[in-house]
């Protein structure tokens, strides 16, 4: 009895080894298969760092320059190569530096895990140098977080952070360590995935029933019209959902998050949804006798005024998160699953249609919008150049093969409504919060994600300065973003709003610019400006071929205003073209 | 996991669009700050809550959250899904008064002398099913257990007598038909066990600390 007690404490000693909470934070990342962090040291996180410079060769680090663009870098990285973005920080500036983009990533169901440093777990709440209550500050904007004050619990709690961050409707984590718990010994076992959580359900339970009712609806409709976001993509069911559209013939618009789901040029794609979306997905909304939503979340920019939106349609909305059922619009029919699941259930059940009047309706509506307000702008005959003109011309080099990441403003409606795409996760933008500065880190992460694409940065002259600095990343870290600034020298959104709905009164939207090319070479990365049509082509493709970073800055007209638009508080319906 | 109504729905007792009070009840593992993001659900809306109990349960992993607010049934619909969204919550239910059981306890502090003189403190205790829980020479404690306007009829009857002090309970409720969650629940513990819950096991080691 004595030598078998012997032999299993042998045995299990062998199967332990000792190491720290550090090590253990940098063999959770590995087995998570994790190649880039992106982050910022500190005094708080300086053990996980110190165990980072032995594992320089399994772990690119890119170091930013504020913790800002760390977590949009992740979310870029994210939202281009559908892993999951890791960030680290440190404690107190670090963390709190991390919070516009949890809510970023939070609102966009983005998959981050943040790490961050905390004063030693002895000194909390004794206001310590750099101690800052982060996972409070958090809480409303993770999906889930939790504070680690022992070495021990570090590989089950980032099991479950990886496993959180990525699975049924993604979304951010911040895992907190504190310093003592970094630097502690502990008998290390090994790291095990997470693969369940006992309160946590990723996926709803589909009920066939309901699929079989959903069925039915769009088998009766004469005018069913399907909305899709970015659930598509999160889901992976990209074939699947396509399939579904070509088998019902079903006229399908995006929301900004569901752009490039299917290539934009699939001949059942009508467009984009919302405020600044194409006219005839926007009219139609109120036209359509059934409505198809999938994976998406009824946003006010999309929905416009509720109580008159699709009011005649019966609504039937797929999605993966119960509380998104019956949030904003009430529906016929929900669908509750992982659409990779439902969608092929779905399209199983419906017949199969033409829906030619209806199509051609979606058609007769595009010309309108082409004649009224879309050649104006791809095809200006004034001095200025457009917005449009130059994502056209984009288009026609890149041929919709490039990931484009866009900041917030005129310049990402106008990106959106015109660039083209032809695979899928090519269109990064900051969609629910709006994050001004969010192109450039979040460009530089989809870039390293996937390294074989081209990735342009598109920013206007206001949110290209908000996180500027990230041109210092591009430079140590050799990044090949290509830059295309469109200066109209003011915050143009606004400016826009100001002048339809506030008089013309520009309060403080008018903002100056240092020379950004300048800046760039600083940088040294090479660029370009640009002020004349007639050397904008030139131009773009110089930015393209070039190797590494660029920065393409195109003088735009200032005044130029993006339409069509839904005002605030209009129903979808009475969209304006002009 | 579904947000369940139990028993009679709602909207028999109350209109529609009406605001009502509705007691929550939420079933979570263990977790410090989850009280926090629970909390933040009705603060981040700007909705008061009236009451809020944290409680076991009858399954040893597993706490509940009792929450008293009063509003539409709609509101509270939405609410609760997002409730019980978050990672560590296991279930969430609401319920209108008729559908639960429930009782909030309150003690009543007196000056003994105005009380022994002035009242009869027999007829007092019966009529509101109170109990003397402390007597002593300068003051009593008086406890009762009940329904809100109970424990407040007892505030008026004991304010001319001098109350000094005056303490309510959040409310505990058990919903009426509640067997088959707890079925599920203790199925639940016994084939996926809940986590022990980890505490900072640090905060009296302070002197021994070097920081940077």
């Amino acid at each position: 009895m004595e030598t078998l007690e012997i032999a299993k404490a042998k045995k299990a000693k062998a199967e332990t080894t000792s190491i720290s909470g550090s090590v253990a934070v940098l063999e959770a990342l590995i087995a998570e298969n994790v190649t880039e962090i992106f982050g910022y040291p500190g005094g708080a996180i300086m053990p996980i760092y110190d165990a980072l410079y032995d594992y320089e060769r399994k772990l690119h680090h890119i170091l930013v320059r504020h913790e800002q663009g760390a977590i949009h870098a992740a979310q870029g990285y994210a939202r281009a190569s559908g892993k999951t973005g890791v960030v680290f920080a440190t404690s107190g500036p670090g963390a709190t530096n991390l919070v516009t983009g949890l809510a970023d990533a939070m609102i966009d169901s983005t998959p981050v895990v943040c790490i961050t440093g905390q004063v030693f777990a002895q000194l909390l709440g004794t206001d310590a140098f750099q101690e800052t209550d982060v996972v409070n500050i958090t809480t409303p904007i993770t999906k889930w977080n939790y504070q680690v004050t022992d070495a021990s619990e570090i590989p089950s709690v980032l099991a479950k952070a990886f496993y959180i961050a990525s699975s049924g409707r993604p979304g951010p984590v911040l895992v907190d360590i504190t310093k003592n718990a970094q630097q502690q010994l502990f008998e290390y076992a090994g790291y095990k995935k997470c693969d369940h959580i006992r309160s946590y359900r990723p996926k709803p339970i589909i009920r066939k029933e309901y699929v079989e009712n959903a069925a039915k609806l769009i088998n009766e409709a004469k005018k069913p019209f399907v909305i899709f976001g970015q659930g598509i993509i999160l889901g992976k069911a990209e074939k699947e959902f396509t399939a579904f559209l070509e088998k019902g013939n079903l006229p399908a618009a995006w929301t900004i998050l569901g752009m490039s789901a299917i290539p934009t040029d699939h001949p059942l794609g009508v467009g984009m949804l919302g405020m600044h979306g194409n006219y005839g997905p926007n009219v139609l909304t109120n036209e359509c006798d059934v409505l198809i939503a999938v994976g998406m979340r009824f946003d006010d920019r999309v929905t416009g005024r509720l109580d008159k939106y699709a009011k005649q349609a019966k609504i039937i909305h797929l999605d993966i998160d119960p509380a998104e059922i019956d949030k904003n619009v009430k529906t016929t029919v929900s669908v509750w699953g992982d659409c990779k699941e439902t969608l092929p259930m779905l399209t199983a059940l419906i017949d199969k249609k033409d829906h030619k009047s209806w199509l051609q309706k979606f058609a007769t509506l595009k010309k309108q919008e082409d004649e009224t307000c879309i050649n104006a702008e791809l095809n200006p005959t004034g001095e200025e150049m457009t917005m449009g003109e130059v994502i056209k011309t984009l288009n026609e080099l890149t041929k919709g093969n490039a990931i484009i990441v866009t900041d917030v403003g005129q310049h990402q409606m106008v990106a959106c409504r015109y660039a083209k795409y032809n695979n899928s996760k090519s269109n990064i933008t900051s969609g629910g919060l709006g994050t001004m500065g969010f192109a450039l880190p979040a460009a530089i992460g989809a870039k390293l994600g996937t390294p074989n694409n081209t990735v342009i940065a598109i920013a206007g002259d206001g949110g290209f300065q908000m996180n500027i600095q990230e041109l210092g990343t591009i430079m140590q870290s050799n990044i090949g973003v290509k830059i295309l600034v469109l200066n109209n020298q003011f915050l143009g959104m606004v400016r826009q709003w100001q002048e339809l709905f506030m008089d013309k009164r520009y309060s403080f939207t008018n903002i100056t610019s240092p020379d950004f090319v300048k800046v760039a070479e600083a940088y040294n990365i090479p660029g370009e400006k640009v002020t004349d049509r007639s050397a904008l082509k030139n131009a773009l493709q110089k930015m393209l071929e070039s190797k590494g970073a660029y920065l393409l800055e195109v003088m735009v007209g200032k005044e130029n205003n993006v339409f069509p638009m839904v005002p605030q508080g209009c129903s979808v319906s009475e969209i304006r073209l002009k | 996991m579904t947000t369940q109504k139990t028993n009679i729905p709602a909207a028999a007792t109350v209109a529609t669009g009406q605001k009502a009070e509705y007691s929550l009840t939420v079933y979570t593992e263990n977790q410090i700050g989850l009280l926090n993001r629970i909390a933040i659900m009705f603060s981040r809306r700007k909705i008061n809550v009236i009451s809020l109990n944290t409680s076991p349960t009858e399954v040893d992993s597993v706490h509940r959250f009792t929450i008293v607010i009063n509003e539409t049934e709609e509101v509270v619909r939405k609410l609760c899904r997002q409730i019980e969204k978050q990672v560590d919550v296991l279930k969430a239910f609401y319920n209108t008064d008729e559908e639960i059981i429930w009782q909030e306890m309150a003690l009543y502090k007196v000056p003994t002398d105005e009380v022994a003189e002035k009242v009869k403190v027999e007829r007092l205790l019966r009529k509101y099913g109170a109990r003397a829980v402390v007597i002593r020479k300068d003051y009593t404690v008086f406890e009762t257990t009940g329904h809100r306007e109970e424990t407040d009829s007892l505030i008026k009857a004991l304010e001319p007598y001098g109350l000094i002090e005056f303490v309510r309970s959040a409310r505990v409720a058990i919903i009426k038909d509640s067997k088959g969650f707890h079925e599920k629940l203790k199925s639940y513990e016994k084939s996926d066990p809940g986590e022990e819950l980890i505490e900072n096991e640090f905060l009296n080691q302070q002197d021994e600390v070097f920081t940077m």
